[in-house]
C-alpha cells in the first residue's frame, strides 16, 4: 500500500472541509477524483502535501507505511509526494533553472546524496523539457511569471518529470489546456507511469481520462468520497452530472 | 494556521549574526571624548600638513554649533560624544613591505571573514586596501595600478603624497559644514581610501576596500575620495563585516566622488556591520554621507548598495547632475531584521540639461524592524528635458515590522519627466508552500524568494560581489528551522 487515508477530517479557520475521507492507493495505480466545485478536492491534495493552513482534526494518513501527517511539507516532497497545483504560484526573479536546481539538490540532500553536478543537471533539464515539449525560453524565465494558464500547467508536469515522484497528485492539470497541450501533458504523465509509482488526477472532465486511463474513479462530495468505481463511472458522471449522486447520498 | 507561518518566518528571521568575533591587536588610541585637543591629537598623530589641521578645526568649531538631526524615522538613545574614542590605530611594528609582515592575527581575522589577502591577490585580481581600525594596513596592486597613473591608497597616504589633489577635491562634494555627521567626520576622520583615475584611463581591475571596526568604543570615521578625470572609468567596491559588540558603535563615514567630462564611476557597497542582537542590543550606528558630482558633461555615477547590517542606518547616496547629459543611478537592497532600523534612499539633484537618473530601491523588513525609503528628486529650472525614474518596493516578512516610503519630488521646469512607482508586498504563504512542496526548506525558500525580489539590484553588482551579496541576504534572514 502506498497511501492509506482513513476517516480524514480537516478544517480551515474552524470550518470543516474534509469530513471523513477514505482512500487507498497502491503502486502502479491511477486514481481519478471528480466532484462538484468547492467539495474539497484541492483541500484533500493540500492536506496530503502538508499545507499547514489546514488543521487535521481526525483520522490518519499512512504513506509507505509511515505516518505522513508527522512530516513537514518538504520532507513529504522528498519522500516522493508531488502536487501539481491547480493554481501554480509565481515567484518573481527566480529562474526556473535556479528553482529546479535548488529543489533537485535539496531532495538529494534529504536522501544523503551529493548535489547533482551542474553539467548533469542541465542535461536532465534538457531531457525533461523535451518530454513535455517546453521551449528553452520558458525555462529561463522566472517561475511561472507571466506564463499563460496552459504554460503554467505544462510547467507543473515538467517539474514532476524533473523530480520523479512516487505519488503524484495532479489538481486540474487539464483545465485551461488546448487540445495539443492536453495531449502533451497526458503523454508526459503516461511516460512517467511505472509499476513503482502512482498518480491521482483531480479533474472535472472525462476527456482527460481518455488519455490517462484511470484504474479507479472516485466522487468527492461535501468532504467525503461518496462513490467509487472503474473508468466507466467517469462516463456516467459526464452523462448525468452530479445530481443523481447528490440524490443518492441525501 | 496562518500564525504558524508567521512563527516560521519569525524563527527564520531570528538567526544570530554569524561574523561576530573580536581580534586582539595592540591599540594606539586617542583619549576618550571630543575636544579641540582630540582633533589636534589626531592630526598630529597622522603628521598632517597645516591645511588639514585647519580643515579639521573649522569643521570641529562648526560642529559645536550644530544639532543632531531628528527628522529621520529612527529611534535610539542619545549618543554621548564624550564617551567615544575618536582615534585608534593598530601599532605598526615596522614598515610593511609584504604580506609576511602583516600582523598574523590580522591575517587570521581576514581568513575568518573569508577575505584572505593572498587569495584576493592571487585569484581575483582585486586590489585590496584593507582598513582595520581606521588605518590602512596593507595596499596591494599599487604597482600595477601606478603603471596606468592610477593612485589607489589610504587617505592618509594621499594627504602626505598628493596634497594638491586632496586640497583641490576634499570637501568639494560634501562640504565640511554639510550636515551634523559629515561635519563630525570632517573634524575627526581617521582614514579611508583615495582613488584617482587620470584622464582617459579605464581602471583595469575592480577596486575594493574592506572596512572593519575592531576596537571597543572606537568610533569609525572613514573618509573616501574618488576622482575620475575626463573619460576615465573605475568600478569601486566597498564591503564590510564587523565583530560582535555589546556597546553601540558610532560610524559616520563620508564618500565623495567627482566625475569629470565623459567619466564613469560605479560604486558598490555590501554593508554588513554588526546589527545588534535579537533583542536589539548593541550594533553599529551607521550615519553615512555619500555623494557624487557629475561635474562634466556625459559623465555617470552609479551607487549600488546591499545593506544588511547596522542597528541604525542613515544613508542617502546622492548624485549632483551638473554636467549636461550626465547620468545618476542608485540601486539599493536594504534588509532589516530583529530591531534594526534603516532610513535610506537617494537624492538626485538635476542641474544640467538632459540629465537622467534612476532610483531602484528594494526594502526587506523582518522581525520588529523599521525600513524607510527617503528620497529626493530635484529638477532645477535649467535642467530641461531631464528624466527621473524611481521605483521603491518594500517586502514585509511577518507582521511586526514596518516599511515606509518618503519620496520628495521638486520639479522646476515643465520639459522634464519624473516617474515614481512604489509597491509593498509580503512573502506569501502560497510562494513558501509552493517551494516547500518541491522539497525546498523554508530557509532556502526564503533565500530564493528574497534574492529573486532583489535581483534587479544584485545584477548591478560586480560578479565578485554578487555572489557574496546573495549569500549575505540569505544569511541575514535565515535561522534554525526544524
Ligand atoms: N484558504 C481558505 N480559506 C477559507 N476557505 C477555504 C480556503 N481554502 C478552501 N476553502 C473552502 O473550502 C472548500 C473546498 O475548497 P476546495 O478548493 O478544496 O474545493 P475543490 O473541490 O477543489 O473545488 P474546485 O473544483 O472549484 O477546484 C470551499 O468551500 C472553499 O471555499
Ligand atoms: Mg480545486
Amino acid at each position: 500500500m502506498l497511501l492509506s487515508i482513513k476517516n480524514l477530517h480537516a478544517s480551515i479557520n474552524g470550518k470543516e472541509i474534509l469530513k471523513g475521507v477514505n482512500l487507498e492507493v497502491n503502486k502502479g495505480e491511477v486514481h481519478a477524483i471528480m466532484g462538484p466545485n468547492g467539495t474539497g478536492k484541492s483541500t484533500l491534495a493540500s492536506v496530503i502535501a502538508g499545507r499547514d493552513v489546514f488543521d487535521v482534526t481526525e483520522g490518519s494518513v499512512l504513506y509507505k507505511g509511515k505516518n505522513l501527517l508527522a512530516l513537514p511539507v518538504e520532507a513529504r516532497a522528498s519522500e516522493g509526494i508531488f502536487l501539481g497545483f491547480q493554481y501554480p504560484v509565481e515567484i518573481p526573479g527566480v529562474s526556473m533553472t535556479n528553482f529546479m536546481r535548488t529543489a533537485v539538490n535539496e531532495q538529494r540532500k534529504y536522501k544523503g546524496l551529493d548535489p547533482l553536478p551542474a553539467g548533469e543537471f542541465l542535461r536532465l533539464m534538457e531531457e525533461k523539457k523535451k518530454m513535455v515539449e517546453i521551449t528553452a525560453k520558458l525555462a529561463n524565465r522566472s517561475v511561472n511569471e507571466g506564463f499563460s494558464g496552459g504554460e503554467k500547467k505544462k510547467n507543473e508536469i515538467f517539474q514532476m518529470a524533473m523530480l520523479e515522484p512516487t505519488l503524484s497528485i495532479l489538481d486540474e492539470t487539464d483545465s485551461g489546456l488546448d487540445i495539443d497541450a492536453l495531449r502533451i501533458v497526458a503523454n508526459g504523465v503516461n511516460k512517467l507511469r511505472s509499476p513503482e509509482n502512482a498518480t491521482v488526477v483531480i479533474t472535472h472532465y472525462q476527456r482527460l481520462l481518455d488519455y490517462i486511463v484511470p484504474d479507479f474513479v472516485h466522487v468527492l462530495f461535501e468532504g467525503k468520497i461518496v462513490k467509487s468505481g472503474g473508468k466507466e463511472l467517469a462516463l456516467e458522471l459526464e452523462e448525468k452530472g452530479y445530481e443523481w449522486i447528490k440524490d443518492a447520498v441525501i | 494556521m496562518a500564525t504558524d507561518n508567521n512563527n516560521i518566518i519569525n524563527e527564520v528571521t531570528n538567526s544570530e549574526y554569524k561574523y561576530g568575533f573580536v581580534t586582539d591587536i595592540e591599540m594606539d588610541q586617542a583619549p576618550m571624548g571630543l575636544s579641540e585637543d582630540t582633533v589636534r591629537f589626531i592630526s598630529a598623530k597622522k603628521n598632517e600638513p597645516e591645511f588639514m589641521l585647519e580643515f579639521r578645526l573649522k569643521a570641529y568649531r562648526k560642529w559645536l554649533e550644530m544639532e543632531e538631526p531628528t527628522w529621520a524615522h529612527l529611534h535610539h538613545p542619545p549618543i554621548n560624544y564624550q564617551d567615544i574614542i575618536f582615534y585608534a590605530a593598530p601599532k605598526p611594528k615596522k614598515e610593511l613591505a609584504s604580506l609576511d609582515e602583516v600582523d598574523p592575527q590580522l591575517i587570521e581575522t581576514f581568513n575568518k571573514l573569508g577575505i584572505s589577502l593572498e587569495e584576493q591577490k592571487k585569484l581575483s585580481g582585486v586590489a585590496v586596501d584593507a582598513v582595520i581600525d581606521s588605518v590602512s594596513v596593507k595596499t596591494t596592486f599599487t604597482e600595477t595600478l601606478s603603471k596606468y597613473g592610477i593612485i589607489f591608497c589610504s587617505f592618509s597616504e594621499a594627504v602626505q603624497n598628493h596634497p594638491d589633489l586632496i586640497k583641490k577635491y576634499m570637501g568639494s562634494v560634501v562640504p565640511y559644514s554639510d550636515n551634523y555627521f559629515a561635519t563630525l567626520n570632517s573634524a575627526v576622520f581617521s582614514d579611508g581610501s583615495f582613488c584617482f583615475i587620470p584622464k582617459g584611463v579605464r581602471c583595469p581591475i575592480e577596486l575594493s576596500t574592506y572596512f572593519r571596526i575592531n576596537a571597543a568604543n572606537t568610533g569609525q570615521f572613514e573618509r573616501t575620495l574618488i576622482i575620475a578625470e575626463e573619460g576615465a572609468y573605475v568600478s569601486y567596491m566597498e564591503g564590510c563585516t564587523a565583530p560582535q559588540r555589546d556597546e553601540n558603535q558610532l560610524h559616520a563615514a563620508i564618500v565623495e566622488i567627482v566625475a569629470l567630462q565623459d567619466a564613469e564611476v560605479k560604486y558598490s557597497t555590501v554593508q554588513n556591520w554588526y546589527p545588534g542582537n535579537k533583542k536589539g542590543e548593541g550594533g553599529i550606528y551607521n550615519f553615512v554621507t555619500k555623494r557624487g558630482i557629475c561635474k562634466g558633461s556625459n559623465s555617470k555615477i552609479s551607487w549600488t548598495q546591499v545593506e544588511t547590517g547596522s542597528a541604525i542606518t542613515w544613508k542617502y547616496p546622492s548624485v549632483i547632475l551638473l554636467g549636461d547629459n550626465s547620468v545618476g543611478e542608485f540601486y539599493s537592497v536594504a534588509v532589516t531584521n530583529n530591531y534594526q532600523q534603516a532610513d535610506t534612499g537617494s537624492k538626485m539633484i538635476h542641474l544640467g540639461k538632459n540629465t537622467k537618473s534612476t532610483i531602484i530601491s528594494k526594502g526587506i523588513s523582518a522581525g520588529f524592524s523599521e525600513n524607510s525609503y527617503r528620497g529626493l528628486v530635484k529638477i532645477s529650472k535649467n535642467a530641461t528635458n531631464s528624466r527621473n525614474y524611481s521605483q521603491c518596493d518594500s517586502l514585509l516578512m511577518g507582521d511586526k515590522c514596518g516599511a515606509h516610503t518618503w519620496p520628495y519630488i521638486r520639479t522646476e521646469n515643465s520639459s522634464s519627466i519624473v516617474e515614481h512607482e512604489a509597491t509593498t508586498s509580503k512573502i506569501s504563504e502560497d510562494q513558501l508552500f509552493y517551494c516547500q512542496q518541491r522539497g525546498i526548506s523554508t530557509e532556502s525558500a526564503i533565500g530564493l524568494i528574497v534574492n529573486g525580489y532583489a535581483k534587479e539590484v544584485l545584477n548591478k553588482l560586480p560578479m565578485e560581489f554578487a555572489v557574496e551579496a546573495q549569500k549575505l541576504l540569505s544569511i541575514s534572514l535565515e535561522g534554525s528551522v526544524g
